[in-house]
């Protein structure tokens, strides 16, 4: 009997000594996302974007500045060459390889993403959780100002923004993305914020002690960031769609040689629709594509942190 | 001078534009070092809020607390937030009812636990987490090094318990208010738990404030029991009398409603009529005066006040009558 339980005990201490240390609720979440077959898509939508932006000068097969086939474009006479080999998305209007083009904007569109993102989720924060942290009038008139950008349509909000600034550049663009994205993420904390304060572990954190600035910065916050996370990965692709728009309607950097998709979709959309429709649909399908990408990513991130869907 | 003396605690739920609700009526009571008190009653008794108003956990806007709750002679009512959150954790601590939710769920048991140590006892991380093992030893918990790597959702209930019980208790507390402590757990987890209180509170010197809603649990731990009713004390005893004698009549209904593992086949339960009012009690006479069965003119005239009674307190003028009780209530 004894010596049947001591070998069923070995395999058992086996398993336990493996299945140690702490599994956290992220971690749960990151392997429910792995089983998730829209999850994968968008994942890896989202990596081969990343990994194109990155490593972007040393993909793209020509140089995406050289008007290497300069000569052979007649605008007068409505001409831009198609794929040819060596060019097989063709030129743009001044001779450029249109591959290399579009491979170098991915960086660009990356960067304005992200960097718009960031600001819009760290201002965005500060607000929230100022506003659910303390309530009284700092929530009160946190939140009318918030109520103010968010009454403004986001786009036309980006666009008034953009407009404010004299020189247009790369910053004012991501600064103009970046306001629109503020109010959603200060509700989205403040509210969860709201709901933390009453939970009972901020309650049982209070009984112990604990200073305010840890009950809301260890207790109250982190408990409150799944959301933000989702909304965040969803705010990039709007962030790279908004960027592009405002690029696509002239509020953009204004510097004609650079590569980027919404001011290379802009330019054939309104100058080569007839000649080379393909310069406007290239660009367009690259967003389109980054655009479900991120929208994929944090849907399904949304399902693997709901509770409801634990399995 | 007793360890926690509350006077006249009495507590309001104002809202704007509407009356103010009392949930805890003039409650006073003593509790002295080591000693385990009951408060008991049903659902909206003001047990809960009693426990809050003491930790001074109720929320500023809204409430209004009266009386004082003086604690090692300081009134802990006066003091400033500063001092109430030093004390919070060093000299009080609570354990609440619901395990899983009282528990942080994006941090490891572990710095739930050395948190608390750094803030009060000062210490650095790494003897703070050999302290926190030893804890979660003492409380119980098998494997502890392991376990404080480990987040709630990973322990059962009754390890979430226990690991509440080793927050409360990890700065040797005077005193320990448990709300309810076994009420979200099952039965075996339950006897467990309250024999676990009952040791670490013996060996520790701890007093201890027993709320629950549970008789069963009253009559395993408590030294003096105290039965609320509509926010006021209506009887106090000693663990053995109340059981034995009660002398209130919701006392003894209460008692009467258990079930009884020593009654006879087809013998039925004897509910108490009727239920918790919402208007304000004791305005006219006593609150619990429409239920009770030994109700008589006076009852409906002025509220009874809290007289001595054979050793105990009681608020009542027809209390049930020994010889009555003692049939039904000796358990």
């Amino acid at each position: 009997m004894n010596t049947l339980l001591n070998k069923k005990k070995e395999p058992i201490d086996k398993l336990a000594a493996t299945a140690g240390g702490g599994r956290s609720l992220a971690g749960e979440a990151i392997r429910r996302m792995a089983r998730s077959p829209v999850a994968i898509i968008g994942a890896v939508i989202t990596a081969l974007f990343v990994l194109l932006a990155i490593f972007a000068p040393l993909l793209a097969p020509k140089d995406p500045f050289d008007r290497a086939l300069q000569d052979q474009v007649q605008l007068g006479r409505g001409i831009i060459p198609g794929a040819m080999p060596g060019y097989p998305l063709g030129v743009d209007d001044f001779g450029r390889d249109f591959l290399s083009r579009l491979i170098v904007g991915a960086q660009q569109t990356l960067l304005v993403g992200v960097v718009a993102t960031l600001i819009g989720v760290s201002v965005g924060m500060i607000i929230g959780v100022l506003a659910g942290a303390f309530g009284g009038w700092v929530d009160t008139m946190l939140m009318r100002f918030v109520d103010v950008l968010l009454s403004v349509p986001s786009l036309l909000l980006a666009i008034s923004v953009a407009a404010l600034f004299a020189k247009p550049n790369q910053w004012t663009v991501i600064i103009a993305v970046s306001i629109v994205s503020v109010p959603i993420f200060a509700r989205l904390l403040r509210g969860a914020m709201l709901a933390q304060r009453d939970a009972d572990h901020v309650l049982a954190a209070t009984s112990l002690g604990v200073k305010r600035r840890t009950v809301v910065l260890r207790h109250m916050l982190p408990n409150s960031l799944g959301p933000v996370i989702v909304q965040a990965t969803l705010t990039l692709a709007t962030s790279i769609i908004e960027a592009a728009a405002l690029s696509f309607l002239g509020l953009g950097d204004p510097d004609p040689s650079r590569a980027e998709w919404g001011l290379m979709l802009g330019k054939a959309a309104r100058q080569f629709l007839d000649i080379r429709p393909e310069l406007a649909y290239y660009p367009a399908i690259a967003i389109i594509i980054v655009a479900l990408g991120f929208t994929l990513l944090g849907e399904s991130m949304r399902e693997a942190l709901d509770p409801k869907n634990r399995r | 001078m007793a360890l926690l003396e509350v006077r006249d605690l009495t507590v309001k739920f104002q809202r704007r534009g509407e009356q103010s609700f009392t949930a805890v009526d003039g409650v006073s009571f003593d509790v002295e070092p080591g000693q385990t008190v009951g408060l008991v009653g049903e659902s909206g008794c003001g047990k809960s809020v009693t426990s809050l108003a003491i930790m001074r956990l109720l929320a500023k806007r809204g409430n209004s607390v009266t009386g004082s709750v003086s604690f090692e002679g300081t009134d802990l009512l006066k003091i400033s937030d500063k001092d109430m959150r030093n004390r919070r954790g060093r000299d009080l601590g609570m354990v609440f009812q619901d395990p899983l939710s009282s528990l942080n769920p994006v941090i490891p048991i572990g710095l739930q636990i050395t948190e608390v140590l750094e803030r009060h006892r000062d210490m650095p991380r790494k003897k703070a987490r050999i302290e926190a093992a030893e804890l979660l030893d003492k409380v119980g918990i098998p494997d502890p090094t392991r376990r404080l790597t480990e987040y709630p959702h990973q322990l059962s209930g009754g390890m979430r318990q226990r690991a509440l019980i080793a927050i409360a208790l990890a700065c040797k507390p005077r005193l320990l208010i448990a709300d309810e402590p076994t009420t979200a757990l099952d039965v075996t987890i339950q006897a467990q738990i309250l024999a676990l209180l009952k040791e670490l509170v013996q060996d520790t010197g701890t007093a201890l404030i027993m709320i629950t809603h549970d008789l069963g649990v009253v009559a395993g731990l408590c030294d003096e029991v105290n039965v609320l009713y509509g926010g006021k004390i209506v009887e106090r005893a000693e663990r053995h009398a109340l059981f034995a004698e009660p002398r209130h009549p919701y006392t003894h209904g209460l008692l009467a409603s258990i079930p009884r593992l020593d009654a006879g086949r087809g013998e039925k339960l004897v509910p108490i009529k009727g239920s918790v009012s919402d208007n304000i009690p004791w305005e006219d006479g006593c609150a619990f005066a429409p239920r009770c069965p030994n109700v008589v003119d006076s009852c409906r005239g002025t509220a009874p006040d809290l007289v001595p009674d054979r050793g105990g307190l009681l608020r009542c003028y027809n209390p049930v009558l020994p010889v009555v009780a003692a049939g039904e209530g000796n358990r």
